[in-house]
């Protein structure tokens, strides 16, 4: 295997004087194996990421990634690309939080510019009980030792000056917080940086590779059946994000998890005029602008389970119209594109991190629509959980048990309604 | 956008109806006997099809009733819709 080609100001000279026809593939195309000693299912940021830390941390790196389309095509490349970890429950605090620490290192570890920007995220209220609510939450992130702040009006006429605070719109807006630590990264970026740093250590990434069925001998995974042959497999992680059921169902496991849609939106790209992630209580909308410009909207779920990939109009109309209250100079801006990502959302809104009814078996999923930002973590603990045949203490809470035993993670308090989180 | 028929209110678009999940759940009729495990199963473990799917929906904005509709959850063809009480 060639030494990976690393980036840096001169290898980019060298590329700029030469042509830039010396760059090698980022990562190797591999035949898979007849056998590995881990196959992760699912070639995204959280599949890659596993690979990543168990190669790195681990020292395991007879493992392959197999993604039934191509590396950066799914989820990955459908989320809003914001990174926090302003939580309220402690579990979720030192998850999160370990994964923003990753995310702040994650450029360096894997020579790969992933262009995260923590530039603040910002969330806005508009009650009295909205405002006790977020000041809760954020001394209880101070309290765990994460960045939290409050914003007054004048506060936010500062930061976000596109933000509009007049008192006559429908809902004004009183107050906020900001988590200046969080911001957002370049998603497709997180996938190929993980696919390129896990190649480099030995990892095989096949695309194009669907799994059409688990092999499972006296209640142990012994390999997985897929569109390119058998591949056998000591251990097996799943990171397939919304189509977790489906997996695990070729293994006889039902899931606390349902499938729904949630719509995003980008505009076309304009000059900078905000510089900062702000969501909107009274609406469930959250607004960034891209660096290349992009207005990018993302908002709340279609509310009925679907594998559709189609939003509905509806609930596009209710993220853009709260967009254009919120933030007047939008509205005359074209949306260029507009999607939906089918989200696993739990029944308690926390993801499952865990090793599964089945030796050998383990996945991470449930992600409702926090996904993103827990790539780094959810990667690390998986990785942790499938070397170690045993949960991580940042990962042991996130359990399939707990629906069972009560010891749900409700940080909305919402119920057992997977489309109420 | 779904247009679900309503049996009362004919062809209704989707936002006048709340939705309410799987129709294939059953709550333990005597709760005070159900086992943890049934209850568990009650509330959280739900049929989660690419397909075909049985659920509940409330017509919150017309009749105010609960329907038992099919539809499919990949291509969202509706069919057959009923009262969930008769």
């Amino acid at each position: 295997m060639a030494a990976m080609q690393r980036y840096s100001i001169f290898s980019l000279l060298r590329g700029a004087l030469s042509g830039h026809r010396g760059w090698q593939p980022a990562w190797r195309a591999p035949e898979p194996k007849s056998s590995y000693d881990v196959v992760i299912v699912g070639g995204g940021g959280h599949g890659l990421a596993t690979a990543y830390y168990l190669a790195r941390n681990h020292g395991i790196a007879n493992v392959a990634v197999l993604e039934r389309g191509w590396i950066g095509g799914g989820n990955t490349g459908r989320n809003t690309t914001i990174v926090r970890s302003n939580y309220l429950l402690p579990e979720n605090q030192r998850f999160y939080e370990h994964s923003l620490k990753l995310w702040e290192g994650l450029s360096r570890d894997l020579n790969y510019n992933v262009m995260f920007s923590p530039r603040g995220v910002i969330n806005v209220f508009h009650t009295d009980a909205q405002r006790d609510y977020w000041i809760r939450r954020h001394n209880g992130m101070r309290y765990a030792g994460i960045d939290a702040e409050l914003l007054t009006r004048s506060d936010l006429a500062r930061l976000v000056p596109a933000l509009d605070l007049s008192p006559a719109i429908r809902h004004p807006i009183v107050g906020g917080v900001i988590q200046p630590r969080g911001g957002v990264a370049r998603h497709d970026a997180v996938a190929w940086g993980y696919a390129r740093a896990a190649d480099a250590l030995g990892v095989d990434i096949i695309q194009d590779c669907e799994v059409t069925g688990i092999d499972i001998q006296a209640g142990r995974v012994t390999g997985l059946q897929t569109s390119r042959g058998p591949i056998g497999a000591g251990r097996v992680g799943l990171a397939v994000a919304g189509h977790s059921s489906r997996l695990v169902e070729m293994a006889g496991i039902r899931l606390p998890i349902e499938t729904h849609l949630l719509t995003a939106t980008v505009s076309e790209p304009v000059k900078p005029f905000m510089d900062k992630v702000v969501s909107v209580a009274a609406a469930h909308v959250y607004v960034s602008q891209t660096d290349k410009g992009e207005v990018l909207i993302g908002g709340t779920l279609d509310g009925y389970n679907s594998w559709s990939q189609r939003g509905s109009p509806a609930r596009l109309e209710d993220i853009l119209s709260a967009a254009c209250e919120y933030f007047p100079r939008v509205s005359r801006l074209r949306q260029l594109r507009h999607w939906a990502g089918v989200m696993d959302m739990s029944m308690d809104g926390s993801p499952i991190i865990a090793r599964l009814p089945v030796e050998g078996l383990a996945m991470t999923g449930g992600w409702c629509y926090g996904g993103f930002k827990a790539t780094p973590a959810s990667g690390w603990c998986l990785a942790w959980t499938l070397a170690n045949d045993a949960p991580h203490a940042l990962n042991a809470p996130f359990s399939l048990e707990r629906f069972r035993t009560g010891a749900v993670l409700d940080e909305n308090g919402a119920g057992p309604v997977a489309w109420g989180h | 956008m779904l247009l679900i028929p309503c049996p009362f209110c004919g062809d209704r678009d989707e936002t006048e109806f709340a939705y309410g999940g799987d129709a294939g759940t059953e709550r333990p009729a005597d709760p005070g006997a159900a086992t943890d495990e049934a209850w568990t199963d009650y509330l959280c473990f739900h049929d989660n099809p690419k397909g075909p799917h049985r659920e509940f929906w409330f017509h919150r904005d017309g009749c105010r009733r609960w329907l038992t509709v099919e539809r499919d959850t990949h291509t969202h063809e509706l069919g057959a819709v009923r009262l969930s009480r008769p």
